[in-house]
């Protein structure tokens, strides 16, 4: 079982607790109706499913019940980070740098 | 007179920790046999000249103990303690001897020793690697009569209890700094100074006793003491430290992620009368903040032709069995080794008096040392030689020695051959938290190379083979763990003082001499799985080359062993058969559990009533009392209806509609779900969750909502009531309220987060009472204050706030019967003291309590949907015929895009249209296919399917709603569902089958 840190509640909590809800950053269209059918079709259906880091969007469902955003690695299951929902994509170089140098503490 | 003493023939006076003053009784097969406290089966089996203890699972071959511990292949048998209780597949050299235990083989008929499997040894060639694949292929009709009893007879091994599982499980949660995984030498040096240093310490072994190969190995000296009694004391300073917690009988059984680790114990298969306070097992869910891995290494088996016969063991387990036990594996040992370690069990059974009549080594030149001392002892050293094989069937009795580059062979007559092939170490955990292994090429061992998590490897599992390295290195992981989740702490150092560890040289991996490439032999690489090296290079030979195809099309490594022993020498055969080297060739992946694990642990106390949470509304027992029959909705317990002398549900559901439509019924509709929605910008938000347009929705008026999701399938419905300018009251389906909570929740803060709403679940909050029918008003009438319930002043689709009973109510005038009714929201904690003064009141009048049955029956009548059942995840609101709950004029909504995707414009979808059956009787089954021509060849095309039917006492005959291509242009058109023994003939109809024009609804 992951533990997973909520950004909201600043705390490390069991997977349990949260809900997984698909890619983050997709964002839904101002302009609904004007969206043709492709523009629809990537926006609904197409998914990235990386393979390494991926930016996926989790709630806190039996906690704090927000949305938030974490940047995962899809093959060591590890999360870089998470941050709150509406914050920029963080730099993903730094992030694994940091991860490089925090495995390397210990 | 006392009682006769059992003699245990292999039992050496003098020899071992038991104690002869502890004797015990029990049974193998039906027969008594004595063991001493603290035997395992195995040790007792072994002290009573017994070593055939099971037949092997494919060719039926007498099988015997071959290890002394949760590697074992072999020894596993049924342990019955009662009726209930019996166990298959326990290894024996793990269950622990208590008094009266019972233990039986397995795999074998009519007797171990007389088994009419056996004719698989010798049809074998039938058999070999992938033989079910190959075998069973056609003809298609002879799996139902022939391969399938076959395959059922033959597959696994002992016999499932048929009985519930009488006992129970417990399981807890623990976090510590550091978890060490194992007792040994380096477990325990690791414990100690991790402790020593205040870092709070789980240490857990396997066994009953810690030490590990401190069990066997009688050399080491530590502290000044010999080893197991140096491992007892410090097993007894750890237990004593309040920040160290000691777990025997323990194994770790699974690394996940970030240092979750689950341990079982195994609380009391040890003990003869368990107290029942005990739980059987206790699940650990262990997070650590550092693990040290100090899981030790297993000896290897030799492969060569035979190796499977009874009395052919493992050398450092012969010598567990001798100096721990005090049990010699024969009277007549013959050896044959690729390591040092047969040579010290070799020496300490000479010594103990036991006859050596030769050390079979492989390698030309072996310790010089050893060999001087073996000679010393009188024990003939064979070097560069093997055994070609061994004799005998029901117990080993000669080995054919013959030297390894060829030449004449000799037989030895013997009644026992120990044997080494080196040691691998166990990285099953390290493998497990996803680290990655290194090969050792020197040594022909995998090793710990990259971590992937917070642990670290120490001892003979980490590739150290001396034993003051051992030693240091299990120091210092210790005191570095514990500085590194205390890292204010000033550091203790420790130190212990050993001598007499020896770094057991040599090894061989994959066939010995005798059973390479070639050789028609049956030597054996996993003994569960009944897999030779003969079998592995099949698999090669057949074209598969990568290691995890081999395993799956010879079983190798995949009994509930998982290959301890086989692993390395299959790897190493496959290997040889490509022509690559072994890291080429890869290991495969090591899974969780370590040894098998019962359910009962891990379901633990999650089971029965306990399984899950039951919901009751506040009404629940009210209806118990008026005789409900109940249906599990989701965790809800519902009314389904209420029969009255000893009506069945057809005529009390009957009964139900029939009363509700001409005189009044009332219904518990407390588990929908209910979601406060407050705030500026309600009606704003809530018009973009509903297809409906909702700001124009004046206060104190109903809607019925539609939502989709984005891309236009309806997601759920419900009636939405505008309590104030600010304020809505949500309803939704009884199943739907979390999910359709959760969306909102999400576009609401993610999507729309500049609104200012708030989303308040109040599903538990408010009980529902829903009155309906034609006297629905005088009924209530009486007890409302505060509200004007004519029909100008709370129209259908309306609502106003007041008391009933005097209690506060939300008293909502709509229905889902198609009659005049009301829903009567009441506070949870009032809602059976109303539920009871009107259940009164509508007795009085001849009226009646309805349940979800007759409530499906009643909206059917009408055509009303319910979601989940008339749609399926792939129906618009256009398809339901609910195309009006759509605002045309709105300029967004959630599923607005969507709606006008091509398929969903399309012609030809299904649409929900009602069905007549046209013989006036024959009640549909909801899930019928329909066809438009039943005479068509099978597989016939569907054009749709019955998504509800219901007998309608109300309309007199047999009411259904289905999905059918392109319905509403169906109209009075005959269609037909082929059912097994007929075809019943419908005709499509409008989805309304009572008051078509809805003037009821209006009283
Ligand atoms: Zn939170």
């Amino acid at each position: 079982m992951l533990l997973i840190h909520c950004p909201y509640c600043a705390e490390e909590r069991p997977e349990t607790e949260f809900a997984h809800a698909g890619e983050a950053h997709i964002e839904r269209s101002t302009e609904m109706n004007a969206l043709t059918d492709e523009g629809f079709s990537k926006f609904f259906f197409y998914r990235d499913n990386t393979k390494g880091t991926t930016f996926e969007r989790w709630r806190h469902i039996h906690g704090c019940g927000r949305y938030f955003n974490a940047a995962r690695d899809t093959v060591s299951d590890k999360f870089l980070t998470t941050y709150k929902a509406g914050e920029p994509k963080p730099d993903l170089s730094k992030l694994v740098d940091d991860q490089t140098n925090a495995g390397a503490k210990s | 007179m006392n009682a006769p003493v059992l003699i245990q023939p292999n039992r050496i006076a003098g020899k071992g920790r038991l104690s002869v003053a502890d004797p015990m009784r029990f049974t193998f097969d039906g027969k008594t046999l004595p063991a001493l406290k603290g035997d395992t089966v195995a040790s007792a089996l072994i002290a009573n000249d017994i070593h055939l203890v099971g037949r092997s699972f494919k060719y039926h071959r007498p099988r015997g103990i071959v290890s002394a511990g949760p590697e074992e292949p072999n020894a596993l048998l049924g342990i019955q303690r009662d009726v209930a209780r019996h166990t298959p597949n326990i290894r024996a050299t793990v269950q622990e001897v208590y008094d009266g235990l019972e233990a039986t083989s397995q795999n074998r008929w009519p007797s171990l020793k007389y088994d009419i499997g056996e004719i698989n040894d010798v049809v074998s060639p039938l058999l070999s690697a992938g033989f079910y694949y190959k075998t069973f292929m056609w003809p298609r009709k002879a799996w139902d009569k022939v391969y399938e009893p076959f395959i059922r007879n033959a597959a696994g091994l002992g016999k499932a209890p048929v009985h519930k599982d009488p006992d129970r499980y417990s399981s807890q949660h623990e976090h510590c700094d550091v978890l060490i995984l194992g007792g040994g030498v380096a477990g325990l040096s690791a414990a100690l100074a991790a402790a020593k240093n205040g870092a709070r310490v789980i240490i857990c072994d396997e066994q009953p006793t810690f030490g590990g190969a401190l069990h066997f190995d009688t050399d080491i000296v530590i502290d000044g003491m010999d080893g197991f009694s140096w491992a007892q004391q410090a097993m007894a300073k750890l237990a004593a430290m309040d920040n160290v917690r000691v777990l025997t009988r323990t194994t770790a059984f699974g690394y996940y992620a970030q240092n979750y680790v689950g341990l079982i114990e195994r609380v009391s298969e040890h003990l003869s009368a368990p107290s029942a306070d005990l739980p059987r097992e206790r699940l650990w869910e262990v997070r650590a903040k550092k693990v040290i891995i100090a899981t030790g290494s297993i000896e290897r088996h030799m492969v060569f032709a035979n190796n499977d016969r009874p009395g052919i063991l493992l050398a450092s387990s012969a010598r567990t069995y001798l100096n721990h036990y005090g049990v010699a594996v024969g009277k007549n040992v013959g050896v044959y080794t690729a390591n040092d370690s047969a040579y010290a069990a070799a020496f300490d059974l000479k010594e103990a008096g036991i006859n050596i009549p030769a050390i079979v080594d492989i390698r030309e030149h072996p310790n010089a040392e050893l060999v001087a001392k073996a000679k010393a002892l009188g024990i003939r050293v064979l070097t560069g030689h093997g055994v070609m094989a061994a004799g005998g069937k029901l117990r080993v009795s000669s080995m054919s020695v013959a030297p390894v580059n060829g030449g004449a062979r000799e037989v030895i007559p013997i009644d026992s051959i120990i044997m080494s092939g080196g040691w691998t170490p166990s990285v099953h955990m390290f493998s497990q938290s996803r680290g990655k292994v290194a090969y050792d090429a020197a040594k022909s061992r995998f090793v710990p190379g990259v971590y992937a998590q917070d642990c670290v490897s120490v001892g003979s599992c980490n590739g150290t083979d001396d034993l003051s390295a051992i030693i240091d290195e299990a120091i210092k992981a210790g005191e570095e763990a514990a500085t590194y989740v205390r890292p204010n702490t000033s550091q203790v150092s420790i130190s212990i003082e050993a001598n007499g560890g020896n770094a057991w040289e040599g090894t061989l991996i994959g066939a010995a001499p005798g059973a390479e490439a070639g050789k028609v032999v049956k030597a054996f690489v996993d003994f569960q799985n009944d897999v030779t090296a003969k079998d592995i290079r099949l698999a090669v030979q057949e074209g598969f080359q990568s290691i995890e195809h081999v395993k799956r099309f010879t079983t190798n490594g995949m009994a509930t062993d998982q290959g301890k022993l086989s692993n390395m020498h299959g790897l190493a055969i496959a290997a040889e058969a490509l022509g690559k080297e072994l890291p080429e060739v890869g290991l495969t992946t090591f899974r969780a559990p370590y040894t098998p694990i019962t359910f009962g642990a891990l379901v633990s106390h999650s089971k029965g009533a306990l399984f899950e949470p039951t919901r009751k509304t506040p009404m629940h027992e009210s209806e118990v009392a008026i005789g409900a029959v109940f249906e599990d909705v989701g965790n809800w317990k519902r009314a389904w209806y209420y029969p009255k002398g000893g009506e069945d549900m057809h005529a009390a559901v009957n009964r139900e509609c029939k009363t509700t439509r001409t005189n009044v019924g009332m219904f518990d509709a407390s588990t929908l779900g209910k979601i406060e929605v407050v705030g500026p910008d309600a009606a704003e938000f809530l018009n973009l969750i509903y297809t409906n347009p909702f700001l124009k929705l004046g206060v104190g008026k109903l809607r019925y909502g539609i939502m989709c999701r984005e891309d236009g399938f309806i997601y759920d419905d419900g009636v939405v009531a505008r309590i104030a300018e600010d304020r809505f009251h949500v309803t939704t389906t009884t199943g739907g309220a979390p999910r359709v909570l959760n969306m909102m929740e999400d576009y609401l803060q993610t999507e729309f987060p500049h609104m200012k709403v708030w989303l308040t679940s109040t599903s538990e909050q408010w009980a529902v009472i829903a009155v309906q029918g034609p006297k629905s008003r005088d009924i209530i009438a009486p007890f409302v204050d505060g509200i004007d319930l004519s029909a100008e002043a709370l129209p259908h689709m309306s609502m106003a706030e007041g008391t009933i009973c005097g209690v506060p109510t939300r008293l909502m005038r709509m229905s889902f019967t198609g009659e005049m009714g009301f829903e009567i929201n009441v506070p949870a904690d009032y809602g059976r003291a109303v539920w009871d003064t009107l259940y009164e009141a509508v007795e009085a009048a001849d009226g009646c309590a309805y349940g979800t049955e007759s409530m499906h029956v009643l909206r059917a009548e009408k055509g009303y949907i319910i979601v989940g059942q008339d749609t399926d995840g792939t129906v618009t609101p256009h398809d339901a015929g609910l195309d009006w709950a759509v605002g045309k004029k709105k300029t967004d909504f959630v599923g607005i895009r969507g709606l006008k995707r091509p398929d969903l414009v399309a012609s030809g979808r299904r649409q929900l249209v009602g069905l007549k059956s046209i013989d006036g009787r024959s009640v549909l089954e909801e899930g019928a296919q329909i066809v438009e021509d039943p005479n068509q060849p099978v597989p016939m095309k569907m054009i749709g399917w019955v998504s509800s039917s219901y007998w309608s006492e109300n309309a007199q005959k047999p009411i259904a709603m289905a999905l059918i291509e392109d319905g509403f242009n169906l109209m009075g058109k005959k269609l037909y569902v082929p059912m097994a023994n007929e075809v019943i003939e419908v005709e499509v109809c409008k989805a309304v089958f009572v008051d078509e024009e809805g003037g009821r609804l209006h009283g």
